[in-house]
């Protein structure tokens, strides 16, 4: 079994919802609390298992924003893994989730800098590193609804968004949308074979504007007295 | 990358501990210093081996949770770092052994002294390799992903260790000639290969904001990053010196890591030294070699920065 997620970057709105239920549900998880640093002073920051950033992609007037959520790829070839020094990183064999053994880190950074995708963050007051667990204490939780057992980002998704599941299977829902969507893996070129696949935004036919009537010189004149008096 | 002052003492100070170590020992053993006496070998021995405490105990204040430190060990068939932690580990009881056997039948070569020191030595270099590994291996920072980050770790660490060796030489009144000749090969060597790194990381390679993002034919720019301060990630990588105190940093090192060391000790060749002009050689190359250190960390360009704006690395 190898338990990932798939993101959408065509129906992503970039609300951070799916980063603000992973904060949720994971500061009284198993690797809680994700601890925040001045929450209430000038500059606030803290442990988040989920970022989203904004891109704009091609230039004017044929661009587009994409907004790009990131976590935890729970990669095939985790060097985080490999370079821990003290054996706290580990993947799962049954299900190839990356976890980290709060008892056993010491807090040597040395995985973060192993990770491309800027998945682990240290929690400077525990001094342990923190990741996403892909909410393996969740998704396993026998006393939830057979619905509910999944990440909460995906739960949360109001764009629907985001997808969980098992990609050994061929036929299940993110295998399926791999296919169908031309699914692709971020940086392949370092090597990591990450799980977590990027759907593209699908091509769309432009909206043709060219036969919208041109305003009336009334109009024109309404709307110009409009925003002078607002102004 | 953020430049830790632990980590540059670490790597500097313990670089140069296993380079005097290897050094000493190696002329030692191999007879090269008839003239050395007990007490020169057992102070140059325990100045190694000082300077090597010195810099694991700096190493462990990085840690944020230095308790689990001795876990460090356990995963030496994966990691560089463990390696690294289990060798270090390792020099210490036959380098005692060595001195043991130098302090208890003299500096007269035995069976014993040179096995001791062979393996000393052995271990040493396994453990200044190791050090360039944790940095060489990472496939995230183009600027350290190369076989020239373990040789400059291995070059410097013995090239700090020649001056060292020189200094003590000079302190006790011993023949500078040999070691001076040799510190001058060693210095030039590392000189090579710092120069070849620095001309070699000038060059772009590697993934970029289009390949990290999966836009591979569109220009791709960051609109907003989604957090409102600093966090962990920009913190650990985000850091990027002045282009200005770059190349002034790096005219610093050549000077003062190469040419002023390399000067003086090339006086020395002869057979005359004084102790002032050793200790300006000696304090002058830690302080290029500090400065290389700090630049080593400095320039590096973690490719997470490439979702936080960086067109590349």
């Amino acid at each position: 079994m190898r338990l990932g997620l798939v993101i959408d970057l065509d129906t992503c709105v970039g609300c951070h919802g799916c980063a603000v239920a992973c904060k949720q549900w994971n500061t009284s998880g198993t690797t809680g609390p994700l601890t925040d640093y001045r929450p209430y002073g000038r500059n606030p920051s803290g442990v988040w298992f989920n970022r989203i950033r904004h891109y704009e992609v091609g230039d004017y007037p044929n661009n587009k924003t994409i907004n790009f959520p990131m976590s935890c790829m729970h990669c095939d070839d985790a060097d985080c893994v490999t370079v821990c020094p003290t054996g706290a990183s580990y993947k799962r064999k049954e299900d190839g989730i990356v976890l980290v053994d709060q008892d056993k880190c010491m807090g040597c950074n040395y995985c973060s800098w192993a990770c491309p995708y800027g998945a682990r963050e240290l929690d400077r007051e525990a001094g342990v590193m923190k990741k996403c667990t892909l909410c393996v204490d969740r998704i396993y939780d026998e006393t939830l609804d057979e619905i509910d057992r999944k990440p909460a980002c995906v739960i949360t998704c109001p764009a629907h968004a985001r997808y969980f599941g098992d990609f050994d299977d061929p036929n299940s829902e993110v295998s399926q949308l791999v296919r169908d969507r031309a699914g692709y893996k971020l940086m392949p070129e370092v090597g990591y074979n990450p799980t977590n696949t990027y759907l593209p935004p699908r091509l769309t036919r432009p909206i043709p504007t060219d036969d919208v009537r041109k305003d009336s010189l009334m109009t024109k004149v309404k709307d110009w007295t409009n925003k002078t008096i607002t102004r | 990358m953020h430049p830790a002052l632990s980590v540059i003492i670490f790597t500097v100070s313990s670089g140069a501990g296993y380079g005097l170590l290897m050094l000493l020992i190696g002329l030692h053993i191999f007879g090269f210093l008839p003239d050395m006496s007990e007490n020169e070998l057992l102070t140059g021995g325990i100045i190694g081996l000082g300077l090597v405490t010195f810099g694991l105990m700096s190493s462990t204040f990085h840690l944020a949770n230095p308790k689990n430190a001795w876990r460090a060990f356990s995963r030496f068939r994966t990691s560089w770092l463990s390696r690294e932690g289990l060798f270090a580990v390792l020099v210490y009881p036959f380098a005692l052994l060595y001195l043991f056997g130098i302090w208890n039948s003299g500096v007269e070569l035995n069976a014993f002294i040179q096995v001791t020191g062979f393996i000393t030595i052995v271990l040493s270099l396994l453990t200044v390799f190791s050090t360039g590994m944790i940095y060489g291996c990472l496939k995230t920072i183009r600027q350290w992903n190369s076989a020239l980050t373990p040789a400059n770790y291995i070059l410097l660490g013995l090239a700090l260790g020649a001056m060292l060796l020189v200094a003590l030489r000079v302190s006790f009144n011993g023949e500078v000639g040999l070691v001076a000749s040799l510190t001058l090969v060693v210095l030039d060597i590392a000189l090579i290969a710092k120069a070849i790194y620095y001309f070699w990381i000038r060059r772009v390679t590697g993934p970029t904001m289009n390949t990290a993002t999966g836009f591979t034919r569109a220009n791709v720019r960051l609109l907003d990053v989604g957090h409102t301060a600093g966090t962990f990630l920009t913190e650990e990588f985000g850091y990027i010196p002045a282009q200005g105190t770059v190349t002034l940093f790096k005219v610093l090192v050549f000077v003062l890591g190469f040419i002023v060391p390399g000067v003086i000790v090339f006086g020395m060749t002869g057979g005359d030294a004084t102790s002032a002009m050793a200790w300006v050689a000696l304090v002058s190359a830690f302080l290029g070699i500090g400065l290389e250190r700090w630049l080593f960390f400095a320039e590096a360009r973690h490719v997470v920065n490439l979702y936080h704006g960086a067109q590349n690395t």
